[in-house]
């Protein structure tokens, strides 16, 4: 379903955007900011995909959504976790941090 | 759970799409505007930074087309889109959807129309409020001979009415005839003569008026009159202001005081108008069970306890009145009345009831054999498709979304299928309602309604999910290895794959077979009914026409009886005509009179015993009667001219009456009868044949015939019956023609007369096989329509069964196999089907025909003959059904087919 652009590991954009909007409630482009200054500009989220991205976890409930107005008085829709978005979070990066492991370890094995 | 979960997730989606989707548009402004600012304040040109935002962004339209799909509730979309497919699917196979839909639409039709019936007829049938609460009241003289129930008298309802605890309104009613003058053409019109508790005891208002008043029901008081709807648009033009005219009925001046609404209908009575019944206190005595008894009971009283409350009564009743003329109270006393009550609507709807049921479960084996069918072609079709269905879940299609695809194939044809059968019972219902007897209550009221349309629903409902369930079973997971290498459809053909359309075959053929039988058993009952005599010849030719001489109008009984002997001769005269008289009433017609005789020399008939003497039925008929309507004179003569002109006390009596008692005919004929203690003998001038009066299933009833102008009859002066049937013989009898020459004959003697219930004796006849015409019809349909469909599946299965083991054919004729050899093997395998399917249908048979045993005459529910001849032919059909389809098996080139995979 996701299309990627080829610069966010596919499956990945998910558990990024919860990871964004852990600390605290933001707009779209406040994430797709967020996730390149995180990762020092080598991570570009596609907006083609970021928004898709935020209705389907709004949809899954994860996030939630509401609009608000900016420090400069403008009109956005902010997006927050939910609690299940925050369990689902945690499990998120659980099974991330398994499989990075496990790929890390594949590609440090030295050939016999 | 989790999907109901995810359902509730996206119906929510539904709701809030909305305004997600304004929300989109704004969201995206946004965020360009914010990545245009930015780009401005690291220094770039406002053109660039907003070309560079753009192309950052990757093509709005996309992005809001693929956040739209997210919002949009997928399962709705992916049903739409499986409708869609599904219908392609469908029209792609032109024949296969187009048999399918047909077959459904014809079970699921006639199932609807007849349940319309059943519902309308049987499940509430009457138009009142609380009809629950509305029975019959009736007695049993359980102290005396007689199977019949006897009705209520003016006495019961004074005693009864002043005493019961239990009844909220008692009424009683009777039916009459009414001669209406002093309009333009005179007119003889059937009406109620109803007591003042029965109209309010039904609970329904006039629409316009009042009910009748008490005072109505006074002798002396002004006659008043109600109209029924029907009567009031014929003849009042529907006049609003027709109450307090008056109108000339039986030659004396009536008041119209009310008018009853358009959906009134008097338990299944055709009156037009309803007169007052009135009691004169001192003439009521025991006995005069004349009229018949309907009580509202008082909320939450039972049937029982009315029945307990009224046994209660009965001495008083008898103990209060005094006794009929010339009649001991020792005999009223000894026939010992109990109430016999019924729930008004078991009366009403009656055998008809029986019958709806037997029809409607007919009807639904039929479209269960329909629905077997269907799953049979859509098993075929599967099979057909297991490659694509194969090929498309390995190309990753899931399980499920392969079965809820086929689940919408077959919804898809079951709902098509439901709507057309609904259009097909919409006319059904007009066939059958010319079809169906009259004495089926309210047909002609019957319609479509919600309800049933609903009962449409679920049956096409249930019909997809019966014939659709196989398939998707058997199908939505098939092993792709397993299909993909069998190399296609033609590849061999497993047992196990052929057990599901094997046992719907031979589910067709059981359920054909009993429906076969069960029609076999009508046709028989039909033919058994023909085959009696119904004690009168060639009902066809014999015109029949009631005529009544009211009192306002001739008061003189032995004036009327000139006049209906003057008309008598003046219809004689008529060309063609070759015999003509009168009677009470014509054979074959409702409640005649019954009650015990006396028989002169015989002490043991004598009143002071006469309570445990059998129960005759009495008939009044004038000169040449028996002549006019074909009954032999078994011996002596009819009654004659003379003997009413003369008021000879004389009588005829059937022959198993004269049998019965005087063991001879001829040793009846100078013997003396009467009919109670006091009368005049009466002798005996002649016997006749017996004529089935109750109808050609029941037993010919012992019946006496009394001359319609007897002196001291029942202690009345003279008894004259001024209203009687005529019967015309004539070859034109039916027709236009001789009705109005038999008009103006009638009016040569009296302008102010008019003919009623014109019809012919053919008429009552048929009437009185009305029901089971009407069981044989349907049972025919359904067993012709079960027969052809299951011969249709036995060949689809040897054609189908044929084409997919070509190979296997080739090879064995290859191998030496012969022509015939092969061709056996494919009769063989449609014969075993067949006669696996004879044995269970039997089965099933022996035990279901049964319940229809009340409607069968002169055979028994398990007739071996039909049995046998049922079986015979279904074999038949099968042996034929495989064999054309076999044959092609015999054809196959085994060079051509080997080489061909």
């Amino acid at each position: 379903m996701t299309k990627e652009r080829g610069d966010i590991l596919q499956g990945t954009l998910d558990l990024l955007v919860l990871k964004a909007l852990q600390l605290e409630p933001m707009h779209g482009w406040g994430i797709t900011e967020r996730i390149e200054q995180w990762s020092e500009q080598v991570l570009q989220v596609g907006q083609g995909t970021l928004y898709p991205a935020l209705y389907r976890l709004e949809r899954q409930e994860f996030i939630h959504s509401e609009w608000r107005v900016t420090e400069n008085s403008r009109r956005a829709r902010y997006y927050a976790l939910t609690r299940s978005g925050r369990k689902q979070l945690e499990a998120e990066l659980a099974q991330w941090r398994r499989n990075s492991r496990a790929v890390n370890q594949v590609l440090a094995a030295t050939t016999p | 759970m989790r999907w109901i979960r995810e359902s509730f997730r996206r119906l929510r989606g539904v709701v809030r799409s909305d305004e997600l989707e304004q929300g989109l548009d704004d969201e995206i402004r946004f965020h360009l505007e914010q990545q245009i600012a930015k780009h401005i304040k690291a220094g770039m040109a406002p053109e660039e930074a907003r070309r560079q935002a753009y192309l950052k962004f990757g093509g709005v339209a996309r992005t809001k087309e693929s956040a739209r799909d997210e919002l949009r509730p997928v399962l709705l979309q992916d049903s739409l889109r499986d409708i869609r497919h599904g219908i392609r699917a469908l029209r792609r196979a032109p024949g296969f959807t187009v048999v399918a839909i047909l077959t459904l639409a014809l079970g699921i039709g006639a199932t609807t129309a007849v349940f319309t019936v059943v519902k309308g007829v049987v499940i509430n049938p009457l138009p009142y409020p609380d009809a629950d609460r509305l029975i019959v009241v009736q007695h049993w003289a359980s102290g005396m001979n007689t199977k019949i129930p006897f009705t209520m008298s003016g006495a019961m309802l004074s005693t009864y009415t002043d005493e019961n605890r239990t009844f909220q309104q008692l009424g009683v009613w009777s039916r009459t005839t009414a001669s209406l003058s002093g309009g333009d053409a005179p007119e003889e019109v059937e009406g109620l003569r109803v007591s003042q508790g029965t109209l309010p005891a039904l609970g329904v208002e006039p629409a316009l008026g009042r009910w009748f008043a008490p005072g109505d029901h006074v002798r002396g008081a002004p006659d008043a009159v109600i109209l029924l709807d029907g009567h009031w648009r014929r003849r009042y033009g529907a006049d609003p202001k027709v109450l307090g005219r008056e109108v000339l009925i039986d030659s004396r001046p009536h008041t119209i005081v009310g008018v009853m609404p358009e959906a009134f209908r008097f338990l299944t009575e055709t009156p037009e108008i309803l007169l007052p019944l009135r009691f004169e206190p001192a003439e009521l005595t025991l006995g005069r069970t004349n009229h018949y008894g309907i009580a509202r009971l008082k909320p939450g009283v039972t049937l029982e306890q009315a029945a307990a409350d009224i046994a209660r009564i009965i001495p008083i009743y008898l103990q209060n009145w005094p006794s009929f003329p010339g009649v001991d109270r020792s005999v009223f006393l000894r026939a010992h009345p109990v109430p016999a009550f019924v729930p008004l609507k078991d009366s009403v709807v009656g055998s008809a009831g029986e019958m709806l049921w037997v029809v409607m479960g007919t009807i639904g084996i039929a479209l269960l054999i329909a629905c077997a069918n269907v799953a049979n072609l859509v098993l075929v079709r599967a099979e057909g498709r297991r490659h694509e269905m194969a090929l498309r879940s390995a190309l990753g299609a899931r399980r499920g979304r392969i079965a809820r695809e086929l689940l919408l194939e077959n919804l898809i044809l079951g709902l098509t299928g439901g709507a057309l059968g609904v259009a097909l019972a919409f006319g059904g219902l007009r066939l059958l309602a010319t079809l169906a007897p009259r004495s089926i209550p309210r047909l002609q009221e019957v319609s479509l309604d919600p309800a049933v349309l609903g009962f449409a629903l679920v049956l096409s409902l249930l019909s997809a999910v019966v014939f659709g369930c196989i398939p998707i079973v058997r199908h939505a997971g098939a092993r792709l290895g397993h299909v993909l290498r069998g190399a296609g459809p033609s590849a061999g053909v497993s047992r196990e794959r052929h057990r599901a359309r094997n046992g719907l075959v031979v589910l067709q053929v059981g359920l054909a077979m009993v429906l076969l039988i069960a029609s076999g058993l009508m046709i028989r009952t039909f033919a058994a009914l023909r085959a009696v005599p119904p004690g009168f010849s060639e009902p066809n030719s014999v015109q029949i026409a009631r005529l009544s001489i009211p009192a306002g109008e001739v008061a003189d009984p032995d004036q009327v009886l000139r006049m209906q002997l003057g008309i008598r001769e003046r219809v004689a005269a008529i060309a063609g005509v070759s015999a003509v008289s009168f009677a009470g009433r014509e054979p074959m017609s409702k409640a005649p009179g019954r009650s015990v005789i006396m028989v002169e020399g015989r002490p043991e008939t004598d009143e002071a015993v006469s309570g445990t003497q059998p129960i005759r039925w009495f008939r009044y008929v004038g000169p040449g009667f028996f002549r006019a309507v074909g009954t032999p004179v078994v011996a002596g003569r009819e009654v004659t001219e003379a003997d009413l002109l003369e008021h000879r006390a004389v009588a005829v009596i059937s022959e198993n009456l004269a049998r019965e008692v005087f063991k001879d005919p001829e040793a009846a004929v100078g013997q003396r009868i009467r009919e109670t203690g006091e009368s005049p003998w009466r002798e005996i001038v002649g016997v006749v044949g017996d004529i089935y009066d109750l109808g050609l299933q029941e037993p010919a009833p012992p019946i006496v015939y009394w001359p319609t102008l007897m002196e001291e009859f029942y202690g009345a002066p003279v008894q004259l019956q001024r209203a009687v049937t005529f019967a015309i013989r004539s070859p034109r009898a039916g027709s236009e023609a001789l009705l109005s020459e038999i008009r103006s004959a009638v009016r040569t003697v009296s302008p102010n007369l008019a003919l009623a219930r014109v019809s012919t004796l053919g008429d009552v006849y048929d009437r009185s096989m009305a029901g089971t015409s009407f069981t044989l019809v349907m049972l025919a349909l359904a067993g012709g329509m079960a027969l052809g469909l299951g011969g249709l599946g036995i060949y689809g299965m040897i054609a189908y069964s044929v084409s997919l083991r070509t190979r296997e054919i080739g090879i064995r004729t290859a191998l030496g196999a012969s022509r015939r050899g092969l061709e056996g093997m494919f009769v063989r395998h449609g014969l075993v089907l067949a006669v696996v399917g004879v044995i269970a249908g039997g089965a099933a048979a022996v035990g279901l025909t049964r319940l229809m045993g009340s409607l069968l005459f002169g055979t028994s529910p398990h007739d071996p003959a039909i049995f046998g001849l049922v079986a015979l032919g279904l074999v038949g059909i099968a042996t034929v059904a495989s064999w054309l389809p076999a044959r092609r098996a015999g054809r196959v080139d085994p060079m051509r087919t080997l080489r061909g995979e």
